[in-house]
């Protein structure tokens, strides 16, 4: 494979190509509502009206307005229709020729779209993820080709840096600054790993990502390992997500027989191939160390760090770990440049976030949105607020190690620093809202037992502590419990949080704390006297 | 209620030498090169293959993987999705996930609990339906969100998970049918 075949592949796709596309969401949440036969129903339709000559139906990545699904949209007339039903195929064909639509019109300029930028998931909704052609006509695998041919592994990570870019997995580690930790680090070999064991509920942009675009995460990922001087990666993809894995497993495939992952890649020094490991069910293998004990075959308990996995990792070799997102914008980054990159966001959260909105929200779905956009902005804004003349009452991010933001903080702006400042984290980027039916104290206890149960037991304060903050959560929301089960509550909370081992159990007491926080009339109102 | 008496259409695994899903075992581990590593891999597709894990499978696959017992079964028992026990006919699985959890997916599972007889993470004494509950399924866009026999669904509501569970259970049995 070289720059000529490559651009040959995308042009010999742009003619295969049909004047007019009808783009036919097949992710995950279009998928479980009938998408596959839409899809089917609008081939049907196509050939029935005789215009296969000019219209071709392509199943697509997500869309992102999962709530608003099934979706269909038509390029390049740039017509998105919603709540679409398989009876609507023939008229949605018709359409294009004039005549009356059955099926109910999106809005594209609608803030949802409007207010988005859209870098990780520029290809979602776009490009079929299953045809490695679609990928490479709409630009892909220029930029490790440019990466290999024109910069030195050293320039590469230099970009990277000056990009600004970090860890969009949840701490947001400066991801140059890893790169060169790892690049610098001794060894015979060493590992590239994708985290896509995306376990906090209520984030989902991981799953979408894999599943509408896998070619730019195995291209960013492999950027990296020509930038670190790796030959083997690994993507760790959750056991629930198998549509997510089927198609990494058919992208990974196509690469390979593109010479695009294997040896000698773009006829350079570049070996590097990716297998998938799925993962078991287990919340905690998220934390790196855990993650790479499971890789390795083992129950997924973490480790004390340092040495970090960067210096030691897989088989004790020096491992890059970054998140499927984080890979998502390295392509874009070394095609459009770190001066591109790094105009976007706030002076310390560089780039966009990708957030998935759900819960007591009119607009369910997916938003990528520059760096701080304030919280009201997203959830009012492109989010619409809370259904059914429902108040908004907060928002949680950060899921089961995240805090819980009230109403009146909307004012936050989204980057790593603001949240932390209001007692809550980035993490993968879910957002739940919540309304004035919910019970924040349930809510805290609900999270509890999420992470009592998904505690590894390896540390005590995690392993014992969680159980009894549930315990007292319980007593609490039965309404048994004095002010001293209060205070008690808080000493436990800052003890977990000070004395565990890894993450899980350290952010553990973050829903609790910023409820009672935020929230403590509604704790008040079950204390007895 | 919940016993485990094996009913005739659970798969089991004191299957004969020449089963051919022994087979298939076989030649995942093989293609693994027997690596230690590889435990993971091979406990999904034994799951996948026999329904769920049992001491005699675990201990061959042990055998074979050149690792203690202890450490299979350790590894078995970390992961919540590996089942050491039978699982039904019949599957329901509930996201109570966040996202589902804040639009209601307790009152699915005690809609759920009510059709089938069980409780979350039990099989019925007939061996017809399992229910058990996921962390999140991702599926947060269509919340609540539940798999019926392999199937996600979403936007669900109370009313039509009870009627649907209901209907299954008074199906006959696909045992012909099964492998």
């Amino acid at each position: 494979m070289d720059l000529h075949e490559l651009q040959q592949i995308a042009r010999r796709e742009r003619e295969r190509r049909r004047r007019i596309r009808i783009h036919c969401c097949t992710s995950l949440g279009c998928h479980a509502s009938n998408a596959i036969e839409i899809k089917r129903r609008l081939e049907e339709a196509v050939i029935a009206a005789g215009l296969e000559g000019e219209i071709e139906v392509a199943g697509v990545g997500c869309m992102g307005f999962c709530g608003h699904g099934p979706m269909v949209e038509i390029d390049p007339e740039n017509i998105l229709y919603e709540y679409v039903s398989p009876d609507d195929a023939p008229s949605i064909v018709a359409s294009i020729h004039g005549g009356a639509c059955t099926a109910g019109r999106g809005d594209k300029n609608h803030p949802f779209f409007a207010r988005q930028y859209p870098i990780v998931r520029k290809n979602g909704g776009k490009i079929d993820p299953e045809r490695i052609e679609e990928y490479i006509a709409a630009g892909g695998y220029r930029s490790l080709y440019r990466a290999i041919n024109e910069m030195t592994p050293a320039e590469v990570i230099d970009e990277i840096t000056r990009s600004g870019l970090r860890g969009r997995g949840g701490a947001g580690y400066p991801t140059g600054l890893k790169w060169a930790t790892v690049a610098k680090s001794r060894g015979d070999r060493r590992f590239v790993v994708c985290n896509g064991d995306e376990g906090d509920p209520g984030a989902f942009m991981d799953r979408s990502v894999l599943e509408s675009d896998p070619h730019l995460v195995l291209e960013g990922m492999s950027i990296a390992a020509y930038a670190v001087g790796a030959d083997q990666g690994y993507v760790y993809v959750r056991g629930e997500y198998p549509l997510a894995i089927e198609r990494l497993q058919k992208a990974i495939n196509q690469a390979k027989k593109h010479s695009l992952l294997g040896s000698q890649i773009f006829d350079s020094a570049l070996d590097f191939r990716v297998d998938i490991r799925v993962g078991a069910g287990a919340f905690v293998c998220g934390e790196e160390t855990a993650l790479i004990a499971s890789i390795e075959g083992g129950r997924g308990q973490p480790r004390p760090r340092p040495p970090y996995p960067a210096e030691s990792g897989l088989w004790g070799k020096p491992t890059l770990i970054n998140n499927v997102e984080t890979f998502a914008n390295i392509a874009s980054i070394i095609e459009r440049g770190s001066a591109w990159y790094s105009g976007i966001g706030t002076e310390s959260s560089r780039g966009t976030k990708v957030f998935a909105l759900t819960g007591k929200i009119c607009n369910t779905g997916l938003v990528e949105v520059p760096m701080g956009m304030t919280l009201r902005e997203i959830v009012e804004g492109l989010g619409g607020g809370a259904p059914d003349g429902g108040t908004v009452k907060a928002v949680q991010t950060g899921g089961p190690s995240g805090g819980c933001i009230p109403a009146s903080l909307f004012d936050t702006p989204v980057d790593y620093e603001s949240l932390a400042k209001v007692g809550s984290i980035m993490g993968s980027g879910g957002m739940v809202v919540m309304d004035e039916a919910t019970n924040m104290v349930e809510l805290a206890k609900f999270y509890m037992e999420f992470c009592m149960d998904e505690s590894c037991g390896k540390c005590i304060p995690c392993r014992v502590g969680t159980v009894q903050i549930y315990r007292l959560l319980e007593k609490i929301t039965a309404g048994e419990a004095t002010p001293a089960d209060v205070d008690q509550l808080r000493a436990l909370c800052q003890l977990v949080r000070d004395t565990s081992l890894c993450g899980l159990g350290q952010s553990a007491p973050n829903p609790v704390i910023s409820t009672l926080k935020y929230f403590p009339e509604e704790y008040d109102a079950l204390i007895k006297p | 209620m919940e016993t485990s008496s094996v009913s005739p259409h659970m798969r089991d695994t004191s299957a004969s030498i020449n089963d051919n899903r022994l087979k298939i075992l076989e030649a995942t581990m093989k293609r693994n090169q027997y690596r230690p590593d590889a435990l993971i891999e091979v406990l999904h597709k034994a799951q996948e293959l026999f329904g769920f894990l049992s001491p005699t499978l675990l201990i061959s696959v042990a055998r074979s993987l050149h690792l203690p017992p202890s450490r299979v079964y350790g590894v078995a028992t970390f992961y919540h999705f590996f089942s050491l026990a039978p699982q039904g006919e019949h599957t329901c699985t509930i996201c109570l996930g966040t996202a589902c959890y804040v639009r209601g997916a307790n009152n699915l599972m005690v809609a759920a609990e009510g059709a089938i007889g069980v409780s979350a993470g039990k099989t019925t004494a007939d061996g017809t339906f399992s229910l058990a509950s996921a962390r999140c399924l991702g599926a947060c866009g269509i919340a609540p969100a539940v798999i019926v026999d392999g199937v996600v669904a979403g936007n669900v509501t109370p009313r039509d998970l009870s009627a649907r569970l209901v209907a299954l259970l008074a199906s006959p049995s696909k045992d012909e049918s099964r492998t």
